[in-house]
């Protein structure tokens, strides 16, 4: 199994050389690597229908449960068979049809990429792996739906698919993980249990079973396009033809139904009541019948199948929450046969005849016979015609039988099934035989032609195996079938399954119910003028309310609130941010004070406080007063200065006179540059309000406040004697490691010595600050040959020669 | 003294001040730029690899014995973080060969660039408060300097707000500094850690007040919620190979220091952190992430999402505060685990940043690419990239797949481990906001694919002649975001034993035995009032091992 991924990574990497090189024959060649790998899944049949599992483990990141590990058993064979086998057909059909465009390389390259991550999905057995392959899955089909890529609805397309799958998948990633953790705690693992085939029993009665079920949910329905997420479907049909047929109705919109087929014998409850089933039948009921309910108003051939598609995957999700495995793997095979083989037609049609609308073409049978019998074959087994030996009316005939056996909900399901089934009927006649044998309202745009060999191949024999399926089903729909069914339901099957149409010849009330849907269903197709019109209010409504439009509103409040939310935060003021760094502060001050659960004692030892230290105080606090209140820079700069003096004083008088003296440099030779500097600029101006100046006042004054609070409150509890006791010592020749700084100024060693790293970052900062100051005078006028200043090298050596 | 552990602040310091001897050639100051760049990457190498051999290095400056002289100390994380900026060192300086210009690089563009990197290693390495302050200034003054080396009227007017406001963190950081070395006396991290572990009751607030003033100072520097409004200010102005060192790195630095204190000092005193640093994890994510979603300019984009980025790191941050705070009340038997979810939490933060620095810094470097051959970063002129730049387009989707977190690339193993953290640690919700802005990141980076690479040209809308792309230098940046993604790819596929070296990163953090055992000799620790020091003393059959590293 890990060998077929290894293959096909590969295979996609080379892609683009293989399309240069191999040139009309690329499809071919291309197709050989999956249809090889296919056949290989195809002669484990037996092995899996007997219930054995092939299992292949690497690990890879033990400590977060990652480990390599796939599994083969009866479902994931069946999704690997479609994902090789209608790979391999769409490969050789794609070969043809991108034939000249000119990104073809990358767009084998993406599509067999999507093919890579998709076997892996379904095969892998590790949770975390399986989440990786779907994300993988997800980008894949964004560069696809988006390969058209100058075209506007393309990429919006691509974007809507990836926001609602994304945002499903990384739900569903907090669901997997909780779910691994849930198991780990029933099975005793402190790591969790990783594996789905070790999953314990028992997990519905854990408590973050509805946790688990609603976000494991959330990615598959959202995957899976259920109502309400349905609508990034029709919108990825902007991707080129094979892209739909294959990502978006055979294979990656059915990841989501295979993750709760594989999921459902541990997250079920048994009884139709729990939450899991009541989910799944909730969602897939409704799905089933908004998807084919909406796809009767569309006249766009791949968006008619797009719905359609959306109300099959209801069917599938619907079957499994009732609990009948073998009807939702019935279906599942059947559908991948007629849903791509009619997306396969709509591609063959848009490319050799230019017509996309089903509504205005018609008698295409004379100019592509082998498609049309394709396409009728298809459309009869979609529409389940009863009696027609056809896969899809032996799974029509399961699903209305699962329908009538649903306990209390008998008569709305079977209601349901009805009228989807009604306008399924509808839609495969404008799928099926409209195009071909129905009327044109004008001829095509392009003269219509059959399609090479090559595109013919595919369909036609998708078509061909649905009559096998019903009428030789042991040569593969059964064994393939039984086996999926078995591993959903997690045991083996009471009784034998029956697929051949035959067995379900007989007078019942399901056949009739099946007749019933196909003679309203041809009764829409004939009235159907009138149904568009009787259903275009809701029509409207859902212009207005529908999921589509929610998603735009989604997005557009997106766009507009993020921009809101940055015009507050990142408004453009220098002071409006420091205004809110210091209101932020404060608030973590009062959070970490009410956590703590009692105020600081903040010391209030005035006593040693003598007649200069409060001359000192005073000065300081008025000067600060003072100099929010001048309106001349000069002035200010004079009375900053004067706090500064103070603060040298300080220094002065408490040990500190090298600190002193050098605080008077400073701050003289400050007070002179900004002289010098200030001279020339302009009086202040007053841009604020009173109201916020009063409010600048109240926040300065409550941090300022505070800030002394802190000072003082610290400075009251001294828990250890300083270290610079040691400093005294060492500095002296006599010290007691036998180590010296050979210095009695005890400063200048601190300095010099004791903390010389700290003395070269300065002067780093200083030699910086030169260069900074010569860069921002020279480098605006640029001139070349600029003479260099000695002065700045000379600083830099001296600030290294300190090193 | 351990010549290797000061290496990486020495070479770029030497490099700078070459650089500057060779003012008036700008080829020699190139040549020695990238000499430097390489030697530095080449020690941080041998420095990583040693610190994963023996452990936790120290080295004393001067040969003034800790806690007295000013101590550099490697451990698993802090070796990491230096190895990284190495990397990006080297990235840096063969970008610039095509990026930056003679006009910059003739007026100390070289020697700047050094002394940021001198300053980042030194934050890194040092063990000592106030020398942490002083590399912090460092840094401020030469990226300062960096942002304004052009002088445009853009330029300016950010670097005032980017100056302003970290200068307010400079005197908040320093005020803390003075506030600590008030109560225990001392400005050596290990020796503060042991003295304030001590500390009674009464000083409990006090020392909360400082680990809210150190909060939000290094939160300043990390740009955080709510005081990250100086980087989308000023990170789009500069050169954008700037733009890229600093988005890769600067930030960083705060979130290193912000680990490295609450880590070592903090957690046993102050447990509560963790909570508001949840919330404010959550709020950096959210905002900044919004604040992306509402640029329309490659470089502001990404620049919004550095803030976004650092919430995942400050999440798994508090994550690990968090459990270490329930440990005191839970059961015995129940600490190991909980233990291993705290590891799990810091070394998912390791892993991040180590993911974030590279598809970052690779973003910016694109984005200077983009900016280089069509003179803009504005999307609604950019368009047709995907078509003509085939290469470009797989580089940056494989940088931007990486930083949304998409698998298997990097972002999604940081997210994923900071995700199993968050589920064993029990916070849900802050696991559903980080998953939550992940498909916001994604949006934001589809946002410059769909317009810079996806959409054609506007000019061809219009139906005007573009004008020709201009290539000058492209070569040697195309070949460095080449490089990049290789480093992407292959951090990506080697993510088990690098999770394994940063979970390693996470064990010691908690521990802190071997980072206090390597700084402070066991003389001192006996030495120490009340045999407070008496139980990081090793036990005997060790010491000798230990002693080797120092």
């Amino acid at each position: 199994m890990m060998l077929s991924l290894a293959i096909l990574a590969l295979l996609s990497v080379a892609a683009p050389w293989v399309c240069r090189y191999a040139g009309p024959a690329r499809g071919v060649v291309l197709a050989a690597f999956p249809l090889g790998i296919g056949a290989w899944f195809a002669s484990k049949i037996p092995a899996a229908a007997d219930g054995e599992g092939i299992v292949e483990s690497v690990a890879w990141l033990p400590e977060l449960g990652l480990e390599l590990s796939f599994r083969l058993d009866g479902l994931s064979l069946l999704f690997a068979l479609m994902v090789t086998l209608i790979g391999a057909g769409v490969l050789l059909y794609a070969g043809a049809y991108m034939k000249g465009h000119h990104q073809i390389g990358r767009f084998f390259c993406y599509l067999i990429g999507f093919m890579t991550s998709m076997l892996g999905l379904v095969l892998a057995d590790n949770l975390i792996l399986l989440f990786i392959f779907w994300e993988l899955t997800s980008i894949t089909s964004y560069l696809l739906i988006g390969f058209n890529h100058d075209k506007k609805e393309s990429r919006a397309g691509a974007l809507q698919a990836l926001m609602v799958t994304g945002l499903g998948g990384l739900a569903m990633l907090a669901g997997l993980v909780v779910l691994a953790f849930a198991a780990g705690d029933l099975a005793g693992v402190a790591g969790g249990v990783w594996n789905m085939s070790e999953l314990p029993e028992g997990l519905s009665g854990h408590a973050h079973y509805p946790w688990i079920v609603a976000l494991v949910l959330a990615g598959c329905l959202t995957k899976s396009a259920q109502f309400p997420f349905h609508f990034w479907l029709p919108s990825a049909m902007a991707a080129p033809s094979p892209v739909s047929a294959y990502l978006h109705s055979s294979t990656m919109v059915k990841a989501g139904v295979y993750l709760i087929a594989r999921l459902h014998p541990n997250l079920a409850t048994g009884t139709a009541e729990g939450l899991w089933e009541g989910l799944l039948i909730g969602f897939g009921a409704t799905t089933m019948f908004v998807g084919a309910y909406l796809a009767t108003r569309q006249t766009l051939y791949k968006r008619l199948l797009a719905y359609s598609t959306v109300s099959s995957l209801g069917v599938m999700v619907m079957l499994i929450g009732m609990g009948h495995p073998d009807a939702a793997a019935a279906y599942i095979l059947a559908h991948a046969m007629f849903k791509g083989c009619l997306f396969l037609v709509a591609g063959i049609v848009d490319h050799e005849a230019g017509e996309k609308d089903v509504a205005e073409i018609g008698r295409l049978f004379r100019a592509m016979p082998a498609t049309a019998l394709a396409a009728v074959l298809a459309g009869i087994s979609m529409a389940g015609v009863p009696l027609a030996p056809l896969a899809g009316f032996v799974a029509k005939e399961k699903m209305i039988k699962a329908g009538l056996d649903a306990g209390p909900l008998t008569a709305l399901l079977t209601a349901l099934i009805i009228a989807a089934g009604s306008f399924t009927v509808f839609i495969a006649i404008m799928t099926g035989f409209k195009p071909f044998f129905g009327k044109a309202s004008r001829e095509p745009k392009k003269h219509a032609h059959e399609a090479p060999w090559p595109m013919l191949a595919a369909p036609v024999i998708l078509a061909v195996l649905g009559i096998v399926y019903a009428l030789v089903p042991a040569l593969f729909a059964t064994p393939v079938v039984t086996a999926a069914g078995e591993a959903i339901k997690g045991g083996p099957f009471e009784a034998a399954l029956r697929l051949d149409a035959f067995y379900y010849y007989e007078i019942s009330l399901a056949l009739g119910l099946s007749l019933l849907a196909t003679l309203i269903g041809v009764g829409i197709y004939f009235g159907r003028g009138l149904w568009v019109k009787a259903t275009s209010p809701f029509a409207k409504l859902d212009g207005v309310v529908g999921p589509a439009k929610m998603y735009d509103y989604a997005m557009l409040g997106l766009t507009k609130g993020s921009w809101a939310q940055t015009r507050v935060l990142q408004n453009g003021s220098l002071q409006v941010y420091i205004k809110m760094t210091l209101v932020a502060i404060l608030g973590m001050f009062a959070w970490a004070i009410w956590r703590t659960g009692f105020l600081p004692s903040v010391g209030t030892n005035f006593e040693r406080t003598g007649l200069l230290e409060w001359v000192l105080i005073i000065s300081i606090a008025v000067s600060a007063i003072v100099a929010t209140r001048l309106g001349s820079r000069l002035a200010t700069v004079a009375v900053l200065g004067v706090i500064g003096y103070a603060v040298a004083v300080v220094f002065a008088l408490y040990g500190g006179p090298d600190a002193a003296m050098t605080q008077f440099a400073v701050e003289t030779l400050i007070v002179v540059i900004f002289v010098l500097v200030v001279y020339h600029l302009p009086r202040f101006a007053v841009y604020s309000g009173l109201a916020v100046r009063v409010m600048d006042l109240l926040l300065a004054a409550t941090f300022g406040g505070v800030m002394a609070c802190l000072v003082l409150a610290a400075g009251s509890q001294e828990l250890f004697a300083p270290i610079s006791a040691y400093f005294n010592e060492a500095a002296m020749p006599e010290t007691p490691d036998g180590q010296s700084a050979y210095g009695r100024n005890l400063v200048n060693i601190i300095l010099v010595d004791f903390r010389s790293v700290d003395t070269l970052g300065e002067l780093v900062v200083l030699g910086i600050a030169a260069i900074g100051v010569y860069t921002l005078m020279k480098l605006r006028d640029d001139q070349e040959g600029t003479p260099v200043a000695e002065r700045e090298g000379d600083e830099d050596q001296s600030e290294e020669g300190d090193a | 003294m351990n010549a290797l552990v000061v290496s990486p602040i020495a070479i770029p310091l030497l490099t700078a001040f070459l650089c500057m001897m060779a003012w008036r050639s700008v080829a020699l100051q190139r040549a020695l730029s990238i000499a430097g760049a390489l030697a530095l990457f080449a020690c941080s190498v041998l420095l990583f690899v040693r610190v994963l051999d023996v452990g936790v290095l120290a080295a004393d400056i001067g040969g003034w014995r800790a806690p007295f002289g000013i101590t550099m100390v490697a451990d698993t994380l802090s070796a990491l973080m230096v190895l990284l900026n190495g990397v990006v060192a080297v990235a840096i300086v063969f970008y610039s060969i095509g990026a930056i210009g003679p006009r910059r690089e003739k007026h100390a563009y070289h020697t700047l660039v050094h002394c940021l990197l001198a300053s980042v290693s030194g934050s890194f390495l040092s063990g000592d408060i106030f020398n942490i302050y002083v590399w912090f200034e460092v840094m401020l003054m030469s990226s300062f300097v960096l942002l304004t080396l052009g002088g445009e009227r853009g330029q300016l007017e950010g670097a005032l707000k980017y100056v302003t406001l970290n200068l307010l963190s400079s005197s908040l950081f320093l005020s803390a500094v003075g506030l600590l070395y008030g109560l225990v006396g001392s400005l050596n991290l290990a020796d503060i850690a042991i003295k304030l572990g001590s500390a009674g009751d009464e000083a409990r607030p006090v020392i909360a007040a400082i680990a809210v003033l150190f909060m939000a100072s290094f939160g300043i520097k990390a740009a955080i919620f709510p005081f990250f409004f100086w980087l989308p200010a000023s990170y789009h102005t500069p050169a954008p190979v700037i733009s890229a060192l600093f988005g890769g790195i600067l930030t960083k630095v705060g979130v290193y220091a912000m680990m490295r204190v609450y880590t070592l000092i903090f957690a046993p005193v102050f447990p509560a952190a963790g909570e508001i640093l949840l919330w404010i994890a959550a709020f950096t994510m959210v905002t900044g992430v919004l604040g992306a979603a509402a640029q329309y300019e490659i470089r502001r984009i990404l620049s919004f999402h550095i803030v976004s980025q650092i919430g995942y790191m400050i999440m798994g941050l508090a994550i690990a505060l968090l459990v270490l705070e329930r440990m005191d009340g839970a059961p015995i038997e129940d600490r190991p685990a909980m233990l291993a979810t705290a590891a799990m939490a810091l070394g998912g933060v390791a892993f991040f940043i180590l993911h974030n620095i590279l598809a970052k810094t690779n973003l910016f470097f694109v984005a200077g690419v983009v900016h280089r051959l069509r003179g803009t970063g504005e999307l609604k002129e950019l368009g047709g990239l995907y078509k003509e730049r085939p290469y470009l387009s797989l580089m940056f989707m494989v940088s931007a797949m990486a930083l949304a977190g998409i698998p298997i690339l990097t972002g999604f193993w940081g997210k994923l481990i900071l995700v199993v953290a968050g589920v064993r640690a029990g916070e849900y919700w802050i696991v559903g906001v980080s998953l939550g802005v992940g498909v916001l990141t994604l949006f934001s980076m589809t946002k410059i694919w769909a317009e810079a690479f996806w959409k054609a040209r506007p000019e061809e809308a219009e139906g005007t002649e573009p004008k020709p792309d201009d290539t000058r230098g492209t070569g040697w940046m195309n070949a460095v975001v080449a490089g990049f993604v290789v480093l992407i790819i292959g951090v990506s596929v080697l993510a088990g034993p690098i999770y394994r070296v940063t979970e390693r990163a996470g064990h010691e953090l908690i521990e802190r035995a071997p980072y206090i055992r390597a700084v402070l000799d066991e003389e001192y620790l006996r030495s120490l009032p009340g045999g407070i020091g008496e139980r990081w003393i090793e036990p005997r059959a060790e010491t000798a091992a230990a002693g080797e590293g120092r």
